[in-house]
């Protein structure tokens, strides 16, 4: 299990470096500077701004410089946003998406894999299709969509949530529930699946035939299994789910780490983008590695080769 | 017994549910809370980038700049032209309005350090530094020899027009005459900075010198800063070392960075925001039937317009740029798609200003649009080529391109296509000369016909159209130099003429601002400039 | 992600030519159990409904998806315009048929691409294995390391102009778990015993690949398919949101939602027409995708 581990990290490191590069030439060959101005600058003082980020270098020493920072720790300061660093600004953003990825999927699973178990059970009948289309719901309307008309009934309408903020318990919920929507749709299907599967093997059978009560069979026997489709999908949904939602963020107003993504792409804010990006990866990289862990817990037959 | 269980139950919810509701209604929102307790609460656009004056450009910042520092005069209440006393008690200038002296006032910054008429030499050499890099240091160039230091023809500052005479009487000499000195001075670009928080924190040309972090802030407005959460909220509070903290009635102000307007404007009826920053023109109509009494629209010294790429046919063909300027209905353009009770643009320079009235050379007329097209090969858009609208991604800019997309093609015949690029991609194809036509809006620096005329001359970095003209540019020249206040606006009007009879710009319309506003909030008047100084603002209690 | 083929249980009894034949009905049973389930069922029939209403439906309107008309601007449903106009005074329903007809080009053309790259990334990795299979998959790993967000809209920013450059770059995105998927099928095939006995049965080449192979793999394709089509419509609506969507006069489903819900209390009709075909259309695919799946391979309905 160690030398796994070992292995894995090791894996996950050359990853972290391949996305490095990769992104750091992306960003270089995308049109636009974070320097780009709506009043002209001179040639002379633009230069003078670029020296400061080390925009006068060519790309590839740039890339080495960077590269050797961030090694050290290092990821450089904001090329917009004045006086901040790209740590100073993971910091500060990251806590509060985890605190709204965390609240999300709690609500996610607590709807989603009951509604899944109950699907699978009854298969084809109106107890699997009303959960299963509720859950949809979800997925089919676009959280820009979903958060606002949240907004409006419990905010403007109702009066009973404040409609956008970060300051204390009763602003989360309005976020989180409407984030927690989305995922709590992927972990109905997949919880449905995985049921499905076990449910239709054949021992399944051969104890109902024994006499096996339903309710033996679904939780002591099938749940064990049948929740592997949607383990797996929790390595991706928790780092997607904890480095933010941009939409969420937006409409909410929650400062959290998804507004970060989609402003430092499109301010071109280099450094942040960068070190976004390598968050995000080491965040799948570990999610990942925790996900294969608890696969092999929850089921010792998997064998990892 | 099932049943009268289950409606006991139904029926204990919806009184639990009604009662919350009760409460919720009933209760004081936050807006009512913080008039109670003198905070404004202000929706400001978008996070900050900064609160270094010498390095902001952004409207968001220098909306929180007015509260956290001062130059030497500052904006007045309700007057655009007539600038209040700030540092500077008073002041008086020589007769050609050349040379300015500045008489301070005793008084301090936030860290005990007396504002002296030496901090504002050093801010200006600060800006002025080529080191530095300040996008906004050519506000400075009025300012004699000022263009030499911030070129690097000269390391002398002391070459550059302003001196301490003592440590309470500055000395501004200019380069030519300059009337409206006072006007530019209230721009973020002139206020000083502590010399020793700049000098403690990396020095006068570090670009992230830390000195403007919510620690480290020094600044000597009527408000000092209190809490700075990244996308969440700045506050201010009351300052009590400001020199006339007797006037300031507010205890505090919070400004919250909002982008999203429609999450702004469900805060503002949320009773969460005595102000918001804007209003979705849409709901413009409905705001107005529906609560009139805080809908404000106001005029805004700005000018929308579309710039045309001079250099690429057919748009050098001055016919053709007549054509299209001429063959837009301006009028139902804001009636019925921007909404929010702008004036049709007649001219570049904005209506509103003293002493210069707006041009009304560029009127609705399709004929002569038609008339022009044809004689210049396009009979009826026959022949036209292909062109696009370029726009910066924003959901009004798209919506004000597909109406004249739509006008032209229905007056003139021709199909003009539409792409936007996000924002650093569209300045740079704006300054590269990589568009067709593309969608501008200039906002005056200060009330002067000049603030907007200057950028059309040759080489000017913001001319962005090829346009060149010689005979343009003497005029403005000769109105910088002009020693009437009169004769200066005679010949910036013939300037404009040209400007408008050559057409590298569409003018279309001029700006309003547009927001909500509590009833409660008072001492708030329609500024040009939109520059309220938030000194005179207070709560009203019911 | 564990690879699925190590999940499937292989069969150790004997096979007869019978019982290989068997597979070939593997298209009927599938059809006999999709049609058990109504749902599915109901989905394909309404989803083919709607792609009529979007393809059909402009042709049969009298109105100009893009003729403007100011005067008449945001005014609701009628007898004149059946789901109103929008705030430039354009007939709602032609538009969210045309708007139709790009969300849902959009989706086919990005699940082609996708499908393309992952069927042959996947099958050359399944099919080479060792050193070779590695090395292409811990490649797919670094790409689904890559935030999307910041990847989608650096593309965007590249490639703004162009309507198909995008949803190339979003397909060239998409095709990772096609890949995955693939690659399991094809490692699964050459592992099942099945396969070796049906040439050792003297079934001419033709016939297995025809019958054993392709559907195998067909299978789950068809599933991972149908369900990336909805999957990159929330994508365009999402850069709807960013306003880096479809470009104007154009006008996607997601394009119409995001200025529908800018005002959906004044001008509810904006939002809730266009949501409603968006939303029933997702919602049709998606049932479609797990019944589908549900029937192509009934013991393994998981991801």
């Amino acid at each position: 299990m160690v030398k796994f581990i070992g292995l894995r990290l090791l894996q996950g490191a050359i990853v972290l470096l391949a996305i490095y590069a990769v992104t750091f030439f992306l960003v270089a060959m995308t049109p636009g500077s974070p320097f780009s101005s709506e009043r002209a600058i001179r040639p002379e003082i633009l230069a003078q701004i670029e020296a400061f980020y080390g925009y006068d270098k060519p790309a590839l020493e740039r890339f080495w410089l960077s590269l050797v920072n961030m090694l050290q720790g290092e990821f450089g300061p904001s090329a917009v946003y004045a006086n901040r660093s790209v740590t100073d600004i993971i910091g500060e953003a990251f806590p509060v998406s985890l605190q709204l990825g965390g609240m999300a999927l709690v609500i996610a699973l607590l709807l989603g894999i009951p509604a899944g178990i109950i699907a699978a059970v009854k298969r084809n009948t109106w107890l699997d299709y009303l959960p299963m289309s509720l859950a949809m719901a979800g997925i089919c309307l676009p959280s820009f969509v979903m958060g606002p008309m949240l907004a409006l009934l419990f905010g403007i309408i109702l009066r009973l949530l404040p409609v956008a903020g970060w300051f204390g318990p009763e602003y989360w919920i309005l976020p989180a529930g409407t984030l927690g929507l989305v995922y709590a749709a992927y972990f109905a299907r997949l919880t449905r699946g995985g049921m499905l599967e076990m449910l239709n093997q054949d021992w399944v059978r051969t104890a109902r035939a024994k006499g096996v009560p339903e309710r033996q069979i679904i939780f002591k026997h099938c749940l064990k299994g049948g929740l592997i489709p949607a383990i797996t999908f929790l390595g991706p949904a928790l780092a997607g789910i904890i480095s933010g939602s941009f939409v969420v963020e937006t409409i909410f107003q929650v400062p959290g780490l998804g507004q970060w993504f989609v402003r430092g792409a499109l301010n071109r804010d280099d450094f942040l983008i960068l070190g976004l990006t390598l968050l995000f990866a080491a965040l799948i990289v570990v999610m990942n590695l925790l996900v294969d862990i608890a696969q092999v817990a929850l089921n010792p037959r998997l064998k990892h080769g | 017994m099932m049943i009268s269980n289950a409606t006991r139950i139904v029926r204990l919810a919806l009184s639990t549910m009604f009662c919350s509701l009760l409460l919720a209604c009933g209760g004081p929102t936050e807006a009512d809370q913080a008039a109670q307790d003198g905070i404004l609460l202000v929706g400001n656009g978008s996070e900050p980038k900064g609160l270094d004056p010498h390095l902001v450009t952004g409207v968001p910042e220098s909306s929180l700049l007015r509260a956290l520092m001062e130059g030497l005069v500052a904006p007045d209440a309700d007057d655009d032209l007539a600038p209040a006393p700030g540092v500077a008690e008073s002041w008086e200038s020589n007769d050609d309005f050349t040379v300015w002296t500045f008489n301070l006032r005793d008084t301090q910054w936030t860290n005990g350090d007396p504002v002296l008429a030496s901090d504002f030499v050093y801010s200006w050499q600060r800006i002025l530094s080529p080191a530095l890099g300040a996008e906004y240091a050519e506000m400075l160039y009025v300012i004699r020899n000022a263009d030499d230091f911030h070129q690097g023809r000269t390391e002398n500052f002391s070459q550059v027009g302003v001196r301490a005479i003592d440590d309470r009487t500055l000395e501004v000499t200019l380069e030519g005459p300059t009337p409206h000195f006072l006007g530019m001075l209230m721009h973020t670009s002139f206020l000083p900075v502590n010399p020793r928080a700049v000098e403690e924190h990396g020095g006068m040309t570090d670009r992230q010198s830390g000195w403007s972090t919510r620690e480290n802030y020094v600044g000597n407005g009527p408000f000092q800063l209190k809490e700075w959460v990244t996308n969440q909220v700045i506050e201010v509070e009351r300052n009590p070392a400001y020199w006339d903290a007797a006037t300031v009635q507010l205890n505090g102000i919070r400004f919250y960075p909002i982008d999203n307007v429609g999450t702004e404007e469900a805060m503002f009826r949320d009773g969460r925001l005595h102000l918001t920053n804007t209003v979705s023109p849409d709901k413009i109509p409905s705001f107005q039937s529906e609560m009139p009494d805080r809908l404000r629209i106001e005029p805004y010294l700005g000018s929308y317009f579309y710039r045309i790429n001079t250099t690429r046919p057919p748009f050098d063909d001055v016919r053709v740029r007549r054509a299209l300027a001429l063959a837009i209905d301006k009028q139902l353009l804001v009636d019925r798609v921007t909404q929010g009770g702008q004036t049709p643009a007649t001219g570049f320079t904005p209506s509103g200003i003293d002493g210069y009235p707006a041009s009304d050379a560029v009127q609705f007329d399709v004929a002569e649009a038609q008339r022009l097209l044809a004689e210049a090969g396009y009979p009826g858009g026959q022949g036209f080529p292909n062109a696009e609208i370029l726009i910066n991604t924003n959901e009004g800019h798209r919506k004000i391109a597909q109406a004249l997309q739509a006008m032209w093609q229905s007056t003139l015949g021709i199909n003009v296509g539409i792409y936007n690029q996000e924002w650093k991609v569209y300045l740079d194809s704006q300054s590269n000369l990589d568009y067709d036509i593309s969608r501008a809006g200039w906002i005056g620096d200060y009330v002067h016909p000049t603030s907007f005329l200057d950028i059309f001359t040759s080489g000017n970095g913001n001319n962005d159209t090829g346009w060149a003209n010689p005979q343009y540019d003497a005029l403005i020249g000769r109105a910088r130099v002009a020693q009437s206040e009169d004769e200066r606006m005679d010949l910036l009007q013939q300037a404009e003429a040209i400007l408008l009879e050559e057409m590298p710009i569409v003018p279309i319309y001029w700006y309003t601002r547009v927001y909500l506003k509590d009833p409660r909030v008072q001492g708030w008047e329609p500024k040009l400039l939109d520059n309220h100084p938030y000194k005179h603002v207070s709560l009203r209690v019911d | 992600m564990a690879d699925l083929a190590s999940k499937l249980p292989l069969s150790p009894a004997p096979i007869t030519p019978e019982q290989l034949e068997q597979g070939s009905s593997l298209w009927s049973d599938a059809w006999a159990r999709l049609r058990k389930n109504k749902l599915a069922l109901g989905s394909l029939f309404m989803f083919i409904l709607i792609g009529l209403f979007c393809v059909v439906g402009p042709w049969l309107s009298p109105y100009d998806s893009q003729a403007q008309n100011l005067f008449a601007g945001a005014e609701g449903p009628s007898a004149d315009h059946w789901f109103g106009t929008d705030t430039l005074g354009r007939d709602l329903m032609v538009r969210v048929m045309e708007g139709g007809r790009i969300s849902l080009l959009v989706g086919l053309v990005a699940t082609s691409v996708s499908l393309l790259i992952g069927v042959v990334y996947g099958a050359t990795a399944g099919y080479i294995g060792g050193k070779v299979d590695a090395g292409m998959m811990r490649f797919v790993d670094l790409l689904y390391a890559l935030p999307f967000t910041i990847f989608v809209i650096l593309l965007m920013v590249a490639f703004g102009r162009s309507l198909w450059l995008m949803f190339v770059a979003i397909g060239c995105v998409e095709w990772l778990t096609m890949a995955r998927i693939v690659r399991a099928g094809v490692i699964d095939l050459k592992k099942q015993e099945f396969v070796e006995a049906a040439v050792s049965l003297g079934l001419s080449n033709r016939r297995i690949i025809l019958r054993h192979l392709i559907p195998n793999v067909l299978g789950p394709v068809i599933v991972i398919a149908t369900l990336t089509v909805p999957a990159v419509m929330l994508l365009e609506a999402f850069l709807s949101f960013l306003g880096l969507g479809v470009q104007p006069p154009n006008a996607s489903w997601g394009v119409l939602i995001n200025e529908g819900q800018q005002n959906m209390e004044i001008f509810a009709w904006l939002l809730i027409f266009p949501a409603f075909f968006f939303a029933l259309t997702l919602f049709c695919l998606n049932f479609l995708g797990d019944g589908l799946r549900d029937a192509l391979d009934p013991k393994s309905a998981g991801d």
